[in-house]
């Protein structure tokens, strides 16, 4: 199936900002589909809400835009009822970490099959340049004129922690590895967590002096290294990218299912 | 009669709840721990997987109405069960599932408030919130009932509703109804009608409509994850579902759910009568006041007393038509109710002359008793205390 058969192309043009990084990433993901020869049917996209939830309205999914931080949730009681759909839910970092950083552990750790896309813009684009938990200390924004004193999320080690059994970096620079992780994270059985560093020229890059949509992509190219690479271990403030964590952990529905069969045995 | 099949249990109201909500088809539950409404969790952790069917603790009460909306759009009869704090914490959610016309049963067992207020003893303080807690215009639905074999029809009935309408459904238990033990006739299934939702018959590839709703205001609609592949948003949208704010759809849609709920209140409202014909002095109320309310008409009754009690099992939308016809004739009105007055304002606004409606209350946590409404009454029949 061609690339823009996925898309509800009479929605189109969409609503990003030129040089916005979720482009991009709508992109990587369709192609991942793509190479995995899903059905359109059997994928549900949930999203919440700001400029990455958008997504969902672009796709020839079943598409469910929820409210703000709260699209994880509303995905467990989709993918509880159908088990045999994909769940993937791309979110932005304020809507994954900050109003929904609860709900994202807890998924987490219950490891139900649903693949959550962070899409780290480092910003509230939506609501025009303010700081989200994952703007990091020093930087602007809107809601920190004089430098932002809250220290960022490192969202790999955050869903580490909270017990996630497939975990991924990677960045919009670097297309085809996004394309193989988001692949294998939707393949993964079990909560899988891909953070997508996605840039935002119009607000975080313009208040941070970080250039253009290419200086800033270049700029991810040139900060980030491959897990466990040389280089990463000369320099430790580059970020590494790839797959960290891909375990096999009992998958939440399935483990549901069993607890059906000891109730109804018990009854 | 007692019929072979159905069952006869000592139970929780809390419990009563649960067993409606499994005789209504009760598919998926999805709750977080919270007095006084924990044994439905409970109850439901144990019984819900019986049949089938599946329970969620969920890590907050948000997250709790959510799953079930989602699990609701792809088909399935769900519910939820909290209280005030719980309850606070839902309404953007519910408002989410107003707009989006997805069906749902929340359970409200109701505490003392505001804030962490008075988590074991009684209150009707919610009625109110239960309206006008979600932020916009809209409209809502929301039962109770006095008695467990009350609770169970209209926790059922709570069910058909929300599955008619595409609507939530808010069921206004409170804490002496919640915990209260009391006697269960459960019947035989198939004696209490039970309403599924209405499916689509558009078939596959057809361009599809999800949000066109027929002339009578309800909604057909294909189960998500089915045939049908289409958008839903809690954004104003288009018969598609998708967002706009063109304001010809957005007051057509805004009007829609209104008017789906509005247009039926003859059909939504449900309410108990005790000697009414000749009342002089009627009484209003509803939930476990109600239970005083009746023991005191009785009570007077047997005095030749021409005392009667309007029980209302709808709150919302408000009968505004019943309760102007029943008060009609009465010389006075005495609402009762645990809270300032919550449904005293809306059978003020009823009646023709709202100078002859009085409050019966208690706000201090107390249950109240038919001596606290005599007082009262013995008050504004001019008796003195």
């Amino acid at each position: 199936m061609a690339i823009k058969d996925y898309l509800r192309e009479r929605f189109f043009p969409h609503m990003w900002c030129p040089g916005c990084g979720h482009g991009t990433v709508l992109n990587c993901m369709l192609r991942a589909i793509e190479n995995l020869a899903l059905e359109k049917n059997d994928i549900v996209m949930v999203s919440g809400i700001g400029c990455s939830a958008r997504i969902s309205g672009y796709v020839d999914f079943h598409t469910l835009h929820t409210i703000h931080g709260r699209a994880l949730a509303f995905a467990t009681g989709v993918k509880m009822s159908r088990p045999d759909l994909n769940l993937i839910v791309p979110m932005g970092d304020g809507d994954a970490l900050a109003i929904g950083g609860n709900h994202f552990i807890h998924a987490a750790r219950r490891n139900i099959d649903i693949t959550a896309i962070i899409m780290n813009n480092r910003i509230y684009g939506m609501t025009g340049g303010q700081f989200s938990p994952l703007t990091g200390y020093g930087k602007l924004a809107t809601t920190a004129p004089y430098t932002n004193i809250d220290h960022a999320f490192d969202a790999v080690s955050l869903a580490i922690a909270a017990g996630a059994s497939f975990v991924a970096r990677t960045t919009t620079y670097h297309a085809k590895q996004m394309i193989d992780i988001i692949q294998k994270a939707i393949q993964h059985k079990g909560f899988s967590v891909v953070e997508v560093l996605t840039q935002c020229p119009t607000y975080f890059g313009r208040k941070n002096k970080e250039g253009s949509a290419a200086e800033m992509m270049e700029n991810y190219k040139n900060t980030t290294t491959p897990i466990g690479s040389k280089a990463g271990q000369e320099n430790p403030d580059l970020i590494e990218r790839g797959i960290f964590v891909d375990k096999e952990l009992p998958e939440y529905c399935s483990e549901y299912n069993k607890i059906i069969q000891k109730a109804v045995k018990g009854k | 009669m007692v019929d072979m099949k159905s069952e006869i249990k000592f139970v929780q109201g809390n419990e009563a709840c649960v067993e409606a909500a499994l005789y209504a088809g009760l598919d998926f539950f999805a709750g977080y721990p919270i007095t006084p409404s924990t044994e439905i969790a409970e109850h439901m952790a144990v019984r819900l997987p019986q049949t089938g069917g599946k329970f969620l603790q969920m890590e907050d009460e948000i997250a709790s109405l959510c799953a079930i909306i989602g699990a609701s759009l792809t088909g399935n009869k769900v519910m939820t069960a909290t209280s005030g704090p719980g309850f606070s914490l839902m309404q953007e959610a519910l408002g989410y599932a107003i707009m989006t016309e997805i069906p749902c049963v929340i359970v409200n067992v109701q505490r003392g408030g505001p804030s962490t207020g008075l988590p074991t003893h009684a209150s009707q303080g919610d009625i109110n919130q239960a309206r006008w807690g979600t932020h916009g215009d809209h409209a809502i639905i929301a039962l109770t009932a006095s008695n467990h074999q009350d609770l169970f029809d209209i926790t059922i009935e709570a069910f058909n509703l929300a599955e008619t309408y595409r609507t939530p459904v808010i069921l206004m238990l409170d804490e002496i109804t919640g915990h209260m033990r009391e006697r269960l006739h459960i019947p035989h299934p198939g004696k209490i009608p039970l309403v599924s939702r209405l499916k689509t018959s558009v078939k596959q590839g057809v361009d599809y409509h999800p949000y066109l709703p027929r002339e009578d205001g309800r909604l057909p609609m294909s189960d998500f994850g089915g045939i049908h592949r289409y958008n839903v948003t809690g954004l104003f949208h288009d018969m598609w579902g998708f967002p706009t704010d063109n304001p010809q759809i957005v007051h057509g849609l805004l009007r829609h759910l209104l008017d789906k709920i509005s247009n039926n209140v003859h059909l939504i409202a449900k309410y108990k009568e005790y000697y009414l014909e000749d009342a002089t002095t009627i009484l209003v109320s509803y939930g476990s006041s109600a239970r005083s309310a009746l023991h005191l008409v009785k009570n007077r009754r047997n005095r030749g007393e021409r005392l009667g009690l309007l029980e209302l099992q709808t709150l919302w939308p408000f009968p505004y038509g019943i309760v102007r016809e029943k008060c009609a004739d009465a010389r006075h009105v005495l609402v009762v109710e645990m809270n300032m007055g919550q449904i005293l304002r809306e059978v003020k606004i009823a009646v023709e002359d709202p100078e002859k409606v009085f409050l019966a209350n208690r706000i201090d946590g107390a249950f109240i008793t038919p001596t606290d409404i005599r007082n009262i009454l013995r008050l504004v029949q001019g008796k003195g205390v």
